[in-house]
């Protein structure tokens, strides 16, 4: 299935990532090749299977006790941002 | 000691132990090549010179003291995409060409403690995301055979490094072929373990139900001791899984008499190279003078595997790579307008073309009115293809066939078109798909180029797969062979 314009610009901006004019027809060319590529999915009997969602579907996840077991890292982590200020993270104005 | 290169990672792990030569003169010798080699090859994103010398001196010490671990004092290189604490983790992205990890992968500590000296990081496509090596932003690796053709990817550089010689062994990440398909390509032993065999703690993740660590190593022998000291449960792993660990090492002298070998009929399809076809046939002519015995196997879900991996990974891509938002860490663009201008401009200039590119298929299949079509379906073949290796291991032991279709191809020769290039991993994606244990070992070359022959296995059959690779490399040479210029 071929993919407009307006889709390619729709799905940038739900996957939140800024594309130039340049960019867009060819991620309109790309993704609609793989589109078509995976439609061969299609055409096979998947009536009655259950979808499986890693393969280790067998196994139960395991669950810890609700206990603090990480210590307060929060310079270390904090080295790594692009803009802190006394320990917290800055970002634009949210809320007007 | 001018011939430390043309050492196994085993044999290296002796000669230390047995004080024939110091690490720190093993760990200087092999800086000099990496030195030397980087402007040709650009296996290495970093590389770690003074901290290796360090952890050398000290493995030196613990040597003399009759000390230390399996790997003590043996250099390897990591994948640039396993957290190393202090050390830029990139993961062959501009969006983390900055990133210091606070902490180690469990990978990376499993090693340490048996001893081995990190010397750098590994070049790979970005955020694993490639079969060549070319999406990296660090531009691409090259292969040793030559220069002007892709080592494979997304662990190319890891796989470039081991067949130059340049490390021993390297750690290396599989999703649908990353560590198998360089190998191949570069005549090198490649393992990608069960699905939760190694822990993912600290491996910077693409698709999550698909992704495993692993090792690129010269011989199976070497991977089978470098796995044993990786593998193992990690509570900090919520999918690690907490079976023992064989010893991989131990388990390789058994003999392959009476191994029931399937030949994948699906795999010997109108893609493969017919040159290529033949050395694997070849190969597996040398399994049966060993005393195992053939059969075709037909797993008829199979074909379906590389549409079904181009819906689930680039799914679970979009999901993972959320976390990119120029907040916390990561690239940040300048002066952003607003929140919403942050988030599209440091994604759109932090990810290269190839990784927005699975971003948005995977954005578009879990998009609502999309879902059912694409992403359940996916996963309802994805168990069909589960179930068919299934039913083949009930009649034979392990599967056997060619690792990719081809010998390395040009870089730039498959890039214009992903879906050519995603065709590459067509052997490869259906063990990540079942979560299996598949390794390539080197068995033949095609125009002086070598091709891989892959053995996988029913889940948790590591040491048989691994026993099974040794025995063929006990009685052929191929993975011995070092390329021109770096013997």
């Amino acid at each position: 299935m071929a993919l407009t314009r307006e889709q390619i610009a729709g799905i940038a901006a739900l996957a939140r990532l800024e594309l130039s004019a340049q960019e867009i027809p060819v991620y309109q060319e790309s993704l609609s090749s793989i589109l078509e590529f995976v439609g061969a999915l299609d055409a096979c009997d998947t009536a009655d299977v259950v979808p499986m969602a890693h393969p280790l579907a067998d196994m139960s996840q395991r669950l810890r006790p609700d206990v603090v077991t990480e210590e307060d890292r929060r310079d270390l982590y904090q080295a790594n941002a692009p803009l802190t200020a006394a320990g917290l993270y800055l970002v634009p104005k949210v809320i007007e | 000691m001018a011939d430390f290169h043309s050492s196994t990672l085993t044999q290296l792990a002796a000669d230390l132990r047995a004080r024939r030569f110091s690490s720190v003169e093993l760990v200087s010798a092999l800086l000099a090549r990496i030195e030397r080699h980087q402007g040709a090859l650009n296996a290495f994103i970093s590389v770690t010179r003074d901290a290796a010398l360090a952890v050398a001196r000290s493995a030196d010490r613990e040597l003399a003291a009759g000390s230390g671990g399996a790997l003590t004092g043996v250099p390897i290189a990591h994948k640039d995409l396993f957290c190393t604490a202090g050390v830029r983790t990139s993961c062959g992205s501009r969006m983390l060409d900055n990133f210091v990890s606070p902490y180690d992968a469990t990978v990376v500590a499993r090693l340490k403690r048996a001893g081995a000296v990190m010397v750098g990081k590994t070049n790979m496509d970005e955020f694993a995301m490639g079969s060549s090596n070319e999406t990296s932003y660090y531009g691409p690796a090259r292969n040793p055979w030559n220069p002007a053709l892709v080592p494979g990817g997304s662990s190319g550089g890891s796989a470039a490094a081991v067949a130059a010689r340049l490390v021993p062994g390297a750690t290396a990440t599989d999703t649908g072929g990353s560590i198998r398909q360089p190998a191949a390509l570069c005549g090198i032993t490649g393992m990608k373990p069960t699905y939760g065999r190694v822990s993912r703690y600290g491996m910077v993740a693409f698709a999550s139900s698909l992704d495993q660590g692993g090792v690129l190593t010269v011989s199976a022998a070497d991977a089978a001791l470098m796995l044993r000291e990786m593998a193992g449960f990690d509570a900090a792993d919520s999918t690690s899984v907490d079976t023992p660990v064989p010893d991989y090492v131990a388990a390789l002298a058994a003999p392959l008499a009476g191994l029931k070998i399937g030949l994948l009929k699906e795999f010997f399809d109108e893609g493969l190279d017919r040159d290529n076809e033949q050395r694997v046939r070849e190969a597996l002519r040398v399994f049966e003078g060993l005393g195992a015995s053939l059969r075709e196997v037909s797993l008829p879900h199979l074909p379906l595997s590389v549409p079904v991996y181009y819906v689930v990974a680039p799914a679970e891509c979009s999901a993972n790579l959320a976390r990119y938002d120029g907040v916390r860490f990561g690239h940040r663009c300048d002066s952003p307008r607003d929140l919403n201008d942050m988030y599209r401009r440091s994604r759109g200039e932090g990810f290269g073309a190839e990784v927005k590119r699975r971003v948005m298929t995977g954005t578009y299949v879990l998009s609502a009115g999309y879902y059912d079509a694409y992403y359940l379906k996916a996963q309802r073949v994805r168990a069909l293809i589960n179930a068919d290796f299934i039913r083949a291991f009930q009649s034979v032991d392990v599967l056997m066939g060619p690792t990719t279709p081809t010998p390395a191809f040009a870089i730039g020769a498959k890039t214009a078109d992903p879906i050519t290039m995603y065709l590459n991993d067509i052997y490869t994606i259906g063990a990540n798909l079942a979560g299996l244990p598949a390794v390539s070992v080197p068995c033949g070359f095609v125009q002086n180029l070598p091709v891989g022959l892959q053995i996988v296995g029913p889940h948790f059959s590591e040491a048989r797969v691994l026993n099974a690779a040794h025995a063929f490399q006990r009685v052929t040479d191929w993975h011995t062979r070092i390329p021109r210029g770096y013997a």
